[in-house]
């Protein structure tokens, strides 16, 4: 089975947001990045379990600059067995989704997987915008999926509950917990994903359909009004007239 | 202006967001509704009320695969000449709006928390509710995702007619096997109210306090990520920045410290209240309203005053 998994960088969970340029650049300075958690522990380590399960290999693929090399390189010491940068700026999903079909429709996959969104922008649009490029059916937020020779059996979110979903590969499938548990790179797994291949490969020119204008923050919380743990007839009465929610 | 809403009528009523993607359609220009499935006419024709001047059904297939709800909804924007497309950014919306980006060749937002400014941008939440963006779309026509509980609805109009079409949607590639919907439950994407806990609970077996409050309130139930990670709670009730992001009119937290990666997932919460004992937790500083004290102690006092309430209103 010849699985891709998408691979995006994002900004590190405590990081305190700010920007720049006149509130039209998200300020970068002292930012780390991780592996968006999403693809990190849900999409790459399912993959890596149906390659162990049924052979095959995993391929990541990232749209990104050379800054992007360190979140590659952990993909790869968690264990897929190569990699591929398409080398652009990513500047909005349309573009990402565009550059990345480009690549993967080469590839002849049968899985193609990434996580339920990033946490920076949350845009959510990859995933199905890949899918349509490909013309393959897209299984969003799945917390479970399985192959049968060409066979896949997934569990997907659905609007207050969960549905049991059966269909053909290829197939994007969206991932979200409960898919598998997070690996820890070990010491032997980082060594050799120095040795892995990362392959650079020149962007298709897709342009982006939407830009970021301007950001904002929102405004502070005003203090809280704290309430005698004894007196809850004061609380829901809060809630009631102040409030206005109960 | 001609605007296309998508919703779903495959339930046993229309959903408050819905609601919502039609009223923020209104705002932009002049609404036109579709849906598939069988929902009586009756039900559909109340679109109208939220500012629906029509309802286009196509009654040929039911469900919400997401190829064939690509292909109606292309369908019906080419005939109406759709210049705005508008989603509810739930699990459907997420998985339909960017396949009709790709298809139609039509930029999309995702996750708008707000209509359009003056200048055309339009506000979205970024970096998992920590600030806002404000997007501009570089095509012609635009697809709009709506946030869930962004908006008021507002009613303005009556009943809007309601004419089957045929939106040639294809066949599905997906075999939908068995679906769970727990009853009873409130979906907590959608939760207008919601009840939590933290580890400060202790264990599953403490879990009755949060329950009872939340069926007195009404309310969804959530919990934070080491409680569904300890399987005390199921996954799906896991809310932060690797979980659910909620934005309920009203949030309860007890026994959550309000880490950062927590907050990320509820700061959109309109009001939020508190219960802690130690009076230094972070979630204070963010929060309208704080309790400290002993949750095993404030929540049923909470649970019993809140049915008092009920009672004498
Ligand atoms: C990459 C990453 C992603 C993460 N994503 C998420 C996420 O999406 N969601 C999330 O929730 N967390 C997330 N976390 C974890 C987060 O950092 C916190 O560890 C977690 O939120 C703490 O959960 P808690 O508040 O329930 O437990 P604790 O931090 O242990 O807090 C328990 C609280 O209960 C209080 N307490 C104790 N006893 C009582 C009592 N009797 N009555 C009242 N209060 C009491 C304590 O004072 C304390 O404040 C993430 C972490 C990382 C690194």
């Amino acid at each position: 089975m010849k699985i891709l998994v998408c691979i995006s960088k994002a900004p590190d969970t405590t990081t305190k947001i700010s920007f720049t340029d006149g509130d039209t650049k998200f300020d970068e300075s002292g930012v780390k990045y991780i592996v968006n958690p999403y693809d990190e522990w849900y999409a790459l380590v399912r993959g890596l379990e149906l390659k162990e399960a049924h052979g095959g290999s995993v391929t990541t693929v990232t749209v990104g600059t050379a800054e992007d090399e360190a979140t590659i390189r952990k993909a790869l010491a968690i264990g897929a067995d190569d990699a591929t940068r398409i080398d652009v700026k990513p500047e909005d999903a349309s573009q990402v989704a565009a550059e990345i079909a480009h690549f993967a429709k080469e590839g002849a996959y049968d899985l193609v997987l990434l996580g339920k969104e990033t946490i920076d922008y949350n845009g959510s649009q990859v995933g199905g915008m890949l899918a349509e490029h490909l013309d393959m059916p897209f299984i969003s937020l799945a917390e479970k999926l399985d192959v049968e020779g060409t066979t896949a059996t997934l569990d997907k979110e659905i609007i207050g509950g969960l549905q049991t979903v059966e269909a053909e590969l290829p197939l994007v499938v969206s991932c979200t917990k409960g898919m598998a548990e997070q690996r820890i790179p070990n010491m032997r797994g980082i060594m050799a994903a120095r040795k892995k291949p990362l392959n650079v490969v020149p962007a298709s020119g897709a342009a982006k359909q939407t830009s970021f204008e301007k950001y904002a923050l929102p405004a502070p919380k005003s203090a809280v009004k704290l309430i005698d743990p004894n007196n809850m007839d004061e609380l829901v009465e809060l809630l009631h007239n102040e409030a206005k929610v109960i | 202006m001609s605007v296309l809403v998508y919703i779903n009528s495959n339930g046993e009523k229309i959903a408050k967001n819905a609601f919502e993607a039609v009223t923020y359609a209104k705002k932009i220009g002049d609404v036109t509704v579709v849906t598939n499935g069988k929902a009586d006419d009756s039900m559909l024709s109340q679109l109208g009320k939220y500012g629906a001047s029509k309802v286009m059904v196509d009654r040929s297939f039911e469900g919400i695969d997401e190829q064939q709800l690509t292909k109606m909804v292309a369908t019906a924007a080419e005939k109406i000449d759709a210049n705005t497309i508008i989603f509810s950014n739930d699990l459907i919306g997420k998985a339909v709006a960017p396949r009709l980006s790709v298809k139609m060749n039509v930029g999309l937002v995702a996750g708008a928390s707000g209509v359009p400014e003056a200048d055309g941008t339009i506000p979205v939440n970024v970096f998992s509710g920590k600030a806002y963006g404000y997007v501009k779309v570089n095509t012609d026509k635009k697809i709009i995702a709506l946030l869930p509980n962004s908006i008021p609805v507002e009613e303005t109009g009556s009943e809007a007619p309601v004419e089957e079409f045929e939106g040639n949607a294809g066949e599905s590639r997906v075999t939908v096997k068995e679906t769970k919907l727990p009853e009873g439950d409130i979906p907590l994407p959608e939760a207008e109210l919601v009840v939590s806990g933290g580890r400060g609970l202790k264990g599953p077996e403490n879990w009755g306090m949060i329950t009872d409050l939340a069926k007195e309130l009404g309310a969804a139930t959530a919990c934070s990520r080491p409680v569904s990670d300890s399987d005390w709670r199921p996954h799906h009730e896991h809310v932060g920045q690797t979980g659910v992001a909620i934005a309920p009119n009203l949030y309860i937290a007890a026994g959550i410290s309000g880490a950062i990666q927590h907050l990320a997932g509820v700061n959109r919460s309109k009001v939020i209240v508190v219960i802690n004992t130690d009076d230094e937790a972070p979630f204070f500083k963010a929060a309208d309203y704080g309790v400290v004290g002993d949750a095993f102690e404030v929540l049923p006092r909470l649970t019993e005053a809140v049915k008092k309430f009920k009672a004498s209103n």
